[in-house]
């Protein structure tokens, strides 16, 4: 409570500052919009913006879900396979050397204006964090563990599931977290690149048109849904941590 | 499932990673009875362990395991470390029936219940190690060991990190659960021992010295002369090992 207090004076001050810039730099309103501007543009285009984030949150959502479950399984497969190992690791690597951004163009030339390929760029952002995090942790089950479930008889494939993959959540809580922070990222990045719809089409749109304060809005918007997804997915690993720590 | 408690026999060389541990080991670990093994750090305890126990990855050995009933040791082990190894997202009664999800057999739930209402549990079933205290920990350790149903029971230390008090409690509690299995017991505790040993082995460098007990049944009363005699006597050979 006495947190968010905090961050909401701090905003207040933000907001105090924008305000008296514009009136006393007399800036003209195409370049930077009056905080109060932004607000009644917000809700006059509330239904406008409303689409537009929807479709930019199912595309962080879905490319979070998708992004997610390759990454973990990738991670579940190369702690099994030495061969794995041996073999994709080093691709995986290299595929971060490439950035997303450089192929954001490709993958609409490949999947169209549509949804897939934003999902795809917040996908391929999101995997990598997630299955190198996940991965270490399932490298590192305490071997004390393992010992027990050796001389208990359990085979790998139980091993893995009641030892393994437990113990490596909090690991795996790492990389969320940090997808969670990429993933509207890659959305935004997939929109801007070639879009028809979403938040980050609005934004090009509204500079294109000079109507900052539409832009300024949408923004506003765009922050709101990272921070409410930084902090659902930060709870939901704080549990993951606080039940499976060593 | 349960058979009768063999003896163990291990004749050979234990190295790790090109260095000799052990030279020439020829060791009886008798059948059903309480062995403890001394040492000091770093001399072989657990690597020897861990040879029975069959996790041999890091491990040379040349020479011969075998029981006296000529059966295979592997499935007839159970095994208590220094940490209690309980998983901290299971139910102490979830922990104490790990193994039986990790062989993927059918769960015996009533058995369990039983078993950690036996050692005073019955209470603690349903929370999780993180809101019990280390000898409760402990306790539910020994009752997942039990669970085990195995004729040897390899223990690391198990003790080594509860307080006196507790300490000469689980000692009891597990001399008179552990009764009838082939136990060896790891410790660095002279007076742990003195109380639990029916054989008691001291590991030096490269070689192994079966040493005498006190004649009284385990588990010893912590202040009978002869434990203490033994306890001191113990103690003054690893202090002259220790140079």
């Amino acid at each position: 409570m006495k947190q968010l207090l905090r961050i909401m004076l701090s905003v207040l001050l933000i907001l105090l500052a924008w305000q008296a810039l514009v009136i006393w730099g007399e800036l003209p309103h195409f370049i930077l919009p009056s905080p109060l501007k932004v607000v009644t543009t917000l809700w006059e285009s509330r239904v406008l913006i409303a689409s537009h984030a929807w479709v930019t949150t199912q595309e962080i959502l879905l490319g979070l879900l998708i992004g997610t479950v390759l990454g973990a399984l990738t991670a579940v497969w190369l702690s099994q396979s030495s061969v794995a190992r041996y073999l994709v690791k080093p691709v995986l690597i290299l595929t971060q050397a490439l950035p997303v951004f450089a192929l954001a163009p490709l993958f609409t030339l490949w999947l169209g204006y549509g949804m897939a390929s934003k999902i795809l760029v917040a996908v391929l952002i999101i995997y990598f964090p997630v299955a190198s995090s996940f991965f270490d942790g399932l490298m590192q089950t305490p071997q004390g563990w393992m010992h027990m479930g050796r001389v208990m008889g359990a085979t790998p494939k139980r091993l893995l599931w009641h030892i393994q993959i437990p113990a490596a959540l909090p690991s795996f809580a790492s990389g969320l977290r940090l997808a969670a922070v990429y993933a509207p990222i890659g959305a935004v990045i997939g929109e801007w690149v070639g879009a028809s719809q979403g938040l980050g089409y609005l934004m090009l749109l509204a500079n294109g048109r000079a109507k900052i304060d539409l832009m300024f809005a949408a923004l506003f918007v765009l922050a709101l849904l990272t921070l409410l997804l930084h902090y659902a997915v930060g709870r939901f690993c704080d549990v993951l941590v606080e039940k499976y720590r060593p | 499932m349960s058979t009768q408690a063999p003896s163990i026999h291990i004749q050979g060389s234990i190295s790790i990673a090109e260095n000799r541990l052990i030279e020439t080991l020829d060791m009886d670990i008798k059948a059903g009875a309480w062995s403890c093994l001394l040492g000091a750090s770093g001399v072989g305890k657990s690597t020897l362990l861990h040879l029975i126990a069959g996790l041999t990855e890091h491990i040379r050995f040349e020479g011969s395991l075998t029981t006296n009933d000529r059966l295979p040791l592997e499935g007839r082990i159970a095994y208590m470390a220094q940490t209690d190894l309980l998983l901290p997202w299971l139910s102490i009664l979830d922990n104490v029936l790990i193994g039986q999800r990790l062989r993927g057999e059918p769960i015996q739930q009533n058995r369990a219940e039983t078993l950690l209402e036996a050692l005073g549990l019955q209470n603690h079933r349903h929370q999780y190690p993180s809101q019990l205290s280390g000898g409760q920990r402990q306790r539910a350790a020994l009752a997942r060991t039990l669970m085990e149903e195995r004729d040897i029971i390899l223990l690391d230390e198990p003790f080594s990190a509860l307080d006196a008090g507790t300490r000469a409690q689980m000692q009891e509690l597990s001399a008179q659960w552990l009764k009838g299995k082939t136990v060896l017991h790891v410790t660095h505790d002279p007076g742990e021992a003195a109380r639990l040993g029916e054989q008691i082995f001291l590991l030096q460098a490269h070689r192994l010295q079966t040493l005498d007990v006190p004649a009284l049944s385990i588990p010893r009363p912590v202040d009978d002369p002869q434990t203490l005699a033994c306890q001191g006597r113990l103690l003054r050979i690893l202090r002259e090992v220790a140079g």
